[in-house]
């Protein structure tokens, strides 16, 4: 028999975890619910003038992508470690990092990315207009994939702790906070008639910024969460 | 280096767990075609010394050699060589038992079908390898985490408590995948309360102390 190659490995977590979703999809639609329901909760309580919704729809979108993403990252790790799942990754002899970051990759795909596809109708909704679908999802595609890095290293940092569902969002909250910043923003110029390249490119810059730092930072925290 | 050709070598190993200090200054070897099996009552930190040994654990001080090399720095190449059933068995209840063997053992070794056949068929449940994990009895499951170390191909077998849940058959089927691993060069490790390979020539004890 031999080696297993280490894409090959992370490509086995990847669809172990598309395969496990399909057998349990309510929780994986429950972030693309609660993100709808919350956008179309805001004309209902300020108002339906679309001309006024316009002018938040960007930050509304932006924040309820945010938090309904969150939702979902708490219990990433958790079942894999309580089922000692974890303890053989890190036994395998694979860079832990890449097969944790396959995991956040197919975690990404299930929550994150329906999310993205669904901005537009739900911007549509809030009055966004159509030149600023563009911008709404490439700074969605960027802000999601790096929250779910974020989230993933916040998620291995609490797995062993109780109800660690508050301390996750303290942890991952203030560094959201740039994404929120630069992705609202970005919609509102696209809105505006404004380029929003600026933006965007930040947004781009700290998703390969956590694209390369997280797997590192996720091994760790994993590794130190395994010595329970 | 490990002196008189012993493949692992542990050296004044110390670990706590908390505030306890669970294992004081352990030191022994392990040559190839041995089953070391560690005896102790409950708490003395058989598990501890296991989970050390993989790495899943610090030690406090103390080395580990692995084929004369010291595991510091070279864990990956250890781990390699090296296979663990802990006392959870590591399986995915919504997965089917080919799955779970395909998602973990897939990770080391490139698998076929062939293989994981082979391997359920040894450990004795090739019947039920297209059943979801939760609907296999404890014992099975066990079963299942055994076919782990058929595929995995290490030369070190580290095996906490691995005949828990399992009938009389299935205790001479861990004796027998021991024995076999064993007689052809390898080396195995185990924490167990129960009688096991306890006349074979193969045995050496190590009995921890509180």
């Amino acid at each position: 028999m031999t080696r297993t190659p280490i894409l090959e490995a992370a490509r086995l977590v990847f669809r172990r975890d598309l395969t496990l979703a399909w057998r349990r999809w309510d929780e994986v639609t429950q972030p693309l619910i609660f993100y709808v329901v919350v956008t179309t909760m805001f004309p209902l309580a300020t108002t339906p003038e679309l001309s006024q919704l316009r002018l938040i729809s960007g930050g509304v979108v932006w924040v309820a992508a945010l938090l309904s993403s969150l939702l979902a990252l708490e219990a990433l790790f958790r079942a894999d470690v309580e089922d000692g799942t974890t303890e053989q990754w890190v036994l395998s002899g694979q860079p832990l990092g890449y097969l944790l970051l396959a995991k956040v990759a197919a975690h990404w795909m299930l929550t994150g990315l329906p999310l993205v596809l669904m901005s537009p109708i739900v911007g549509t909704a809030l009055g966004l207009p159509f030149e600023a679908w563009g911008t709404l999802v490439v700074s969605l595609l960027a802000g999601t994939g790096t929250l779910s890095v974020l989230g993933g290293i916040g998620a291995a940092l609490t797995v062993g702790v109780r109800r660690g569902s508050v301390l996750l969002s303290l942890l991952v909250l203030p560094l959201a906070m740039p994404l929120l910043i630069f992705g609202a923003r970005a919609v509102t110029m696209a809105i505006d008639g404004d380029s929003p390249a600026g933006p965007l490119q930040l947004l781009a810059a700290i998703f390969f910024l956590a694209l390369s730092l997280g797997p590192l930072a996720m091994s760790a925290a994993i590794r130190i969460s395994v010595e329970n | 280096m490990a002196s008189d050709g012993a493949l692992f070598e542990a050296r004044a190993i110390n670990a706590w767990r908390g505030d306890r200090h669970i294992l004081r200054d352990v030191s022994f070897t392990v040559h190839p075609g041995e089953f070391l099996k560690i005896t102790g009552p409950n708490g003395v930190g058989k598990t501890t010394l296991l989970r050390v040994i993989c790495g899943l654990l610090p030690a406090e001080t103390g080395d580990m050699f692995w084929k004369g090399r010291n595991i510091r720095g070279t864990a990956d190449e250890f781990h390699i060589d090296l296979a663990y059933l802990g006392h959870l068995n590591s399986l995915k209840a919504d997965l089917t038992a080919r799955e779970n063997l395909k998602f973990l053992s897939g990770l080391r070794q490139s698998l076929t079908a062939a293989d994981v056949d082979a391997a359920l068929d040894r450990v004795g449940i090739l019947s039920r390898g297209d059943l979801p994990a939760r609907s296999l009895s404890a014992g099975q499951k066990r079963r299942l985490a055994l076919a782990r170390l058929v595929l995995a191909d290490a030369d070190l077998w580290i095996l906490d408590e691995p005949v828990t849940n399992l009938d009389t058959a299935g205790i001479a089927l861990v004796e027998e995948l021991i024995h076999e691993h064993v007689s052809a060069g390898g080396l195995a490790i185990a924490a167990a309360h129960q009688r096991l390979l306890d006349d074979a020539a193969i045995l050496r004890r190590l009995e921890l102390e509180p």
